[in-house]
């Protein structure tokens, strides 16, 4: 079934002649992880708010198109309807933490949604715990650093168990362990729960590997997409404004030995290497 | 200079922070700070520009120990940029942000436009000149940050995630911004995560973990040694962990440019 499915929609915030959003199409089905990308002010982010009917109920601004999320329409679905399908991680953590204890911040939108008290505490245990920080459980979130804010932002949607969840940038702030852990959780709950996940990021090294589809936006639009290693191939060869993985641009330099095939991931440019003759 | 010699600091007095940590980062230096969130990279920032005092030990920046000092007194020659954008911004346009240090820094207005247009041109943000702030994206949010204390030119400039929201492009601008800085006698210290960033830059790289320095090296030596990686949950750069995993004798994996490891493996297969 659709995830998500956006059509034609352009979107211009309150005030402004520019578009941020132009004509923009886009499927998600269920379960996929989608991985999205492009330069700085492309509209990752301004799209990720029309998901999630911020935009426009909250911005409100110029809006054309139409967004279907799970079957709702999230321009004039409540939020409190809408948050029940859709957890958003934001990309400043400051904004979604409420300078609560840890344990109070995670809690609290449980709380909203009436849970019972004890199914509260286990999700709250068991949120923290997969991020790695249940030993900040008592400390308060505006004491924390950089990274911590933004595991506690991750751990507080995560217990909500969304079947949409939506990431702007998560692993901006986490060290590359705590990033490899949050990607193989993304993998996890989709294969268990049937989770779609749309991910904006820079850093596509982290997502090309694992992700289903990969979309890059240009002008706030959708000038590319595919599967992450065809879009890749594209990227080197038309030179689109993206961080393109080193281990794919080594293959794009080693294109003789490697019959042009480009790999998205250390151990497979490994294994090509050595099945050509690199290895003792 | 800037010269930790043994800081201690603890939040409130019970969240140890730092636990010891001494260095000296030369005149013209590029330092990384890397190490597992929290391990105190962001301390040892507010630290340099005296915003927090060593609780024991000490810190001279430039000559000055901070103990004497304040933020507002070092501010003119250390330039502080920090993780989160949002908090140092509190002006109605992007324009404002940037001028304002320059206005108080006693420029003339003729060079405050000067100076303003010029930082905005290179950071890609002279379209936004009349927007507020907080209307940017993520990534220029953080550019403008860079932009507001890059344009009163600091003697010393320390930014934390420097990386952060960026693109390729900017990426790539951001290297050569360092690199002119550094040439000019300038000091810069970054914090990241970003072990590609890291590989391209090529800084010193002082490595943190729970409160101490666990390592000071080049950025060749400390992101090619797996065992000081795992300690600070850092992951080494992709070309060296290809380089490194092919299973042939005598493969040279101390390499973190993509051009030179290719010409490595070029060189495995001539040798057949
Ligand atoms: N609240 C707002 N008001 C006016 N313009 C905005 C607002 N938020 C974003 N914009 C503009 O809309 C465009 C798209 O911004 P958006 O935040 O969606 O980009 P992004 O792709 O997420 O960028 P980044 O990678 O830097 O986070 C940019 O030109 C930005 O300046
Ligand atoms: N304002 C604060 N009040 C209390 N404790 C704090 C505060 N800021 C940081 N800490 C704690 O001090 C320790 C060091 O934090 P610091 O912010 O220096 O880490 P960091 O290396 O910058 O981490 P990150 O990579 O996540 O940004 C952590 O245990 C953190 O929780
Ligand atoms: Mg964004
Ligand atoms: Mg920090």
């Amino acid at each position: 079934m659709r995830a998500i499915e956006v059509r034609n929609l352009s979107y211009r915030y309150p005030g402004q002649s520019d578009y941020a959003l132009l004509d923009l199409n886009l499927n998600v089905d269920e379960g996929e992880i989608v991985l999205l990308t492009g330069p700085s002010g492309c509209g990752k982010s301004s799209l990720i708010r029309c998901i999630n009917g911020l935009i426009p109920q909250m911005y409100g601004g110029q809006y054309e198109g139409e967004v279907r999320v799970l079957g709702l329409n999230p321009a004039v679905t409540p939020t409190r309807v809408m948050s029940k399908h859709v957890g958003t991680v934001f990309q400043n953590p400051d904004n979604q933490l409420f300078a609560l204890s840890v344990e109070g911040d995670v809690a609290f939108s449980l709380e909203n949604l009436g849970l019972q008290r004890d199914d509260i505490e286990k999700r709250v245990r068991e949120a923290l715990e997969r991020v790695g920080i249940s030993e900040l459980r008592k400390r308060s979130t505006f004491e924390l650093s950089g990274g911590q804010k933004q595991k506690v932002a991750i751990a507080s949607i995560l217990a909500l168990s969304p079947k949409i969840l939506l990431l702007d940038e998560p692993t901006s702030s986490l060290d590359p362990l705590s990033a490899r852990s949050l990607i193989e959780t993304l993998v996890e709950l989709r294969r268990r729960d049937e989770l779609t996940v749309m991910i904006a990021e820079h850093k596509t090294e982290l997502l090309a590997p694992i992700a289903d589809k990969m979309v890059v936006m240009d002008n706030g639009t959708v000038i590319d997409e595919g599967h992450p290693r065809e879009v890749i191939e594209r990227a080197i060869r038309f030179n689109y404004a993206i961080n393109v993985p080193k281990v794919s641009q080594l293959s794009a330099l080693l294109s003789e030995y490697l019959n042009s095939s480009i790999y998205l991931e250390v151990r497979d440019l490994v294994d090509a290497l050595s099945e050509i003759g690199c290895s003792d | 200079m800037i010269e930790f010699t043994d800081v201690h600091f603890s939040y409130h007095g019970t969240i140890r922070a730092l636990d010891g940590v001494t260095f000296t980062i030369g005149e013209g230096e590029i330092v990384s700070l890397m190490g597992e969130n929290g391990a105190g990279k962001t301390t040892i920032i507010r630290h340099a520009n005296g915003l927090l005092k060593p609780q024991r030990g000490r810190v001279v920046v430039d000559g000055t120990d901070t103990k004497n000092a304040t933020v507002a007194e070092l501010s003119r020659k250390v330039g502080v940029i920090f993780q989160s954008p949002d908090n140092m911004f509190f002006l109605q346009t992007v324009y404002d942000e940037v001028a304002f240090a320059l206005r108080k820094f006693g420029y003339t207005p003729k060079e405050v436009e000067e100076r303003v247009s010029e930082v905005l041109r290179f950071f890609g943000l002279e379209r936004y000149r009349d927007r507020s702030p907080f209307t940017l994206s993520g990534g220029e949010k953080k550019r403008l940050s860079i932009a507001i204390v890059a344009a009163w030119n600091p003697k010393y400039l320390l930014i934390d995630e420097p990386t952060v929201g960026q693109d390729v492009t900017y990426r790539r601008l951001l290297v050569q911004l360092l690199n002119e800085f550094a040439n000019e006698g300038k000091t810069i210290v970054i914090s990241t995560h970003d072990v590609e960033f890291v590989a391209d830059l090529r800084p010193r790289v002082i490595l943190v973990s729970r409160g101490r320095v666990i390592a000071d090296g080049s950025a060749r030596d400390v992101l090619t040694d797996e065992e000081l990686l795992k300690r600070a949950s850092l992951v080494m750069p992709q070309v060296p962990q290809l380089l490194r995993s092919i299973p042939k004798s005598g493969v040279n994996f101390k390499l973190l440019g993509v051009e030179e490891g290719a010409r490595e493996i070029v060189r495995l297969f001539s040798r057949g």
